[in-house]
């Protein structure tokens, strides 16, 4: 096992206005990412994971303690490039990063920053748009496309960088389901596929339960840590932190209170539906 | 009683007679009773911000008529800014929507827009910022060094602050925390309730509409493809699918318990999945 991210006694501060003290996000965070894991990211509004996220490739550095990536301290300057090329990110608005006219162009944007050659460059496009399901719009106009379908490109451009490891910060906030499936499966697929670490910060729970491991942050630290059912069944927790369960849990915590005694980690729908089949079909008295 | 709002034969072109025209919206008509909660959906892309700022008067139609209270809002200047006040419009985008140096200032932007007076502003700012869960100290510091979901709030306390009778909400809760989430929709209920306001809440959130709103819009391509209660559009799953929609996860659940031939009827919100269910097994209890 190695780790690819290493958050070590991490302190950040945003600098303060004027005379103002600055916002304290971390005094003493601590994580480590396992190369190849899919990790997702949960927290509160203004619990600090955009600014864990920016400390991942060196777009924030630290103010104490440490942030480690594939062995590299993100606050060496000599590494940075090397940093970023190890992590790429995508972001919540698919408008906001689109840079060229065209699908392959605005792809090939990350790599040409890497000083790549042009062979080489179009190999990864080609393949990098494969990947997302994408080649057959190398030729479109990429503001015209629907928003999944911009996200998808964002990631491409991301995956043409060729990084180790692939951030995103809410990816899905704008899409319509459909483009969040397509979001969700493109990312697990790399993952599964080409074995890329994956941080997915978002707000929607059911795409959390489809990660390997569950990290949940409140006031700069770690709150909850473990697999999407160790994590989802603790209802009251999360509750208490402002967050919430998949809608399958949070239908059996219900039920609970009405008298059924059901397990809280049956995430899938499908999973939830046998099990409260069962419920209700070998249910008889004595049994409440 | 007449309706709020009409939209009548709506159509609207982007970019005409260039490269990029794009008709976003095809003879689209609807009506908006007062006090009535709305929920719109659809595919990106299918228009449903280009109707939006059609409400509001943002964007002009290329035919077709907006009636506000039965008059239409392009027949004279003042009733076009009118519109702008009476039908408030939170962007999906908050940012756009972001521009004062701090946070006071940009919620007091639109009352003071409408001519009011410095205290009714500040009660109308300190009102709206509580609604919406910001602090005393947020309201002094700059909106754009506040995170993606506390950037929402100020955006939505800057409209609501206007105190509109239809209240247009480009996806609310995109990037909120679930609490977050429930904390704001309630408020928009309670706006609804205590001012009789007409709400439009566009969402990709299933689970959400399903929850709140008595009516449903379901544009795709341009066109309104679909108009009626929440029980009425999601039992067109297949279609919904196909569009690029889907239906709320219970929904979803209680459909794979019909496959496995439990008698339920569907339904679409916890609540009603719980009832379902202790009816069933205090059913089963008898036996
Ligand atoms: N540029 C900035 N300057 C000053 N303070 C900031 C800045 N950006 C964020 N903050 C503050 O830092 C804290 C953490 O913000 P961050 O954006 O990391 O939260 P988040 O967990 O990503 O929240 P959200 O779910 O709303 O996106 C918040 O209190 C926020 O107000
Ligand atoms: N200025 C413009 N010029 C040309 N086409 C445009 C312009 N603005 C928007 N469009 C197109 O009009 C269509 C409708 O856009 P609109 O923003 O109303 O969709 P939407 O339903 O709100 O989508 P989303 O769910 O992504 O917010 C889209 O195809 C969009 O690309
Ligand atoms: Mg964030
Ligand atoms: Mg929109």
């Amino acid at each position: 096992m190695s780790e690819i991210i290493s958050v070590e006694h991490l302190a950040y501060s945003y600098p303060g206005v004027d005379d103002t003290p600055g916002v304290a996000v971390f005094e003493d965070m601590n994580l480590k990412v396992e190369e190849g894991s899919f990790v997702a990211v949960l927290g509160g509004n203004g619990c600090g994971k955009s600014t864990l996220a920016k400390h991942f490739n060196s777009i924030l550095l630290p103010c104490g303690g440490r942030v480690m990536v594939c062995g590299m301290d993100t606050a060496d300057e000599e590494r940075l490039i090397a940093v970023r090329r190890n992590v790429g990110m995508v972001f919540q608005n698919p408008d906001n990063q689109i840079v060229a006219n065209v699908v392959e162009e605005d792809v090939a944007f990350g790599p040409e920053n890497l000083g790549i050659s042009s062979a080489e460059i179009r190999r990864r496009v080609d393949n990098a748009l494969r990947q997302v399901g994408m080649n057959e719009f190398a030729q479109h106009a990429p503001h015209l496309l629907s928003g999944g379908q911009k996200q998808r490109i964002a990631i491409a451009g991301i995956i043409a960088m060729e990084p180790k490891c692939i951030v995103l910060d809410e990816p899905t906030a704008m899409l319509d389901p459909r483009g969040r499936r397509e979001v969700i499966d493109t990312v697990m697929k790399l993952n599964r596929e080409k074995g890329i670490t994956v941080v997915l910060i978002t707000h929607h729970m059911d795409e959390a339960a489809k990660a390997q491991r569950v990290v949940v942050l409140h006031e700069g630290k770690v709150a909850a840590d473990g697999t999407p059912k160790e994590v989802f069944s603790q209802v009251e927790l999360l509750h208490s932190l402002g967050l919430a369960a998949p809608e399958t849990v949070e239908l059996c915590w219900e039920l609970n209170k009405q008298g059924f005694s059901l397990p809280l980690d049956r995430l899938g729908e499908e999973e939830c539906a046998r099990l409260l089949y069962d419920a209700v079909k070998t249910q008889c008295p004595g049994g409440n | 009683m007449e309706p709020i709002l009409q939209v009548q034969n709506l159509n609207y072109i982007y970019s005409q007679g260039t490269p990029f025209e794009h008709q976003a919206l095809m003879d689209v008509s609807f009506s908006v009773r007062r006090g009535e909660f709305l929920g719109i959906i659809g595919h990106t892309g299918s228009g449903k911000s280009t109707l939006m700022q059609q409400l509001n008067g943002l964007l002009k139609p290329t035919s077709g008529k907006i009636l506000l209270d039965g008059k239409d809002i392009w027949s004279d200047k003042k009733l076009t800014r009118q519109a702008r006040f009476r039908v408030g419009l939170v962007f999906q985008y908050p940012e756009y929507q972001l521009f004062e140096e701090t946070v006071y200032r940009d919620i007091a932007f639109g009352p003071r827009n409408m001519g009011l007076k410095e205290d009714e502003i500040d009660r109308r700012v300190r009102d709206a910022a509580r609604a919406v869960g910001l602090t005393d100290a947020q309201l002094q510091v700059s909106p754009f060094d506040l995170s993606g979901g506390q950037k929402r709030r100020v955006a939505i306390a800057g409209v609501i602050a206007m105190e509109p009778e239809v209240l247009i909400l480009d996806e609310p809760t995109a990037g909120l925390d679930p609490a977050g989430r429930a904390e704001i929709l309630g408020y928009i209920e309670h706006y609804r309730k205590t001012h009789n306001a007409a709400i439009l809440m566009v969402s990709h959130s299933m689970d959400d509409v399903a929850r709140l709103t008595e009516r449903l819009l379901v544009m795709n391509g341009s066109k309104l493809a679909m108009d009626g209660t929440p029980a009425e559009v999601f039992a067109r799953s297949d279609e919904l699918l196909e569009m690029g929609l889907n239906i709320p996860e219970v929904t979803r659940v209680f459909l794979d318990l019909k496959k496995m031939g439990l008698d339920v009827e569907p339904v679409y919100t916890i609540g009603q999945a719980v009832e379902a269910l202790k009816k069933l097994k205090g059913g089963a209890a008898v036996c």
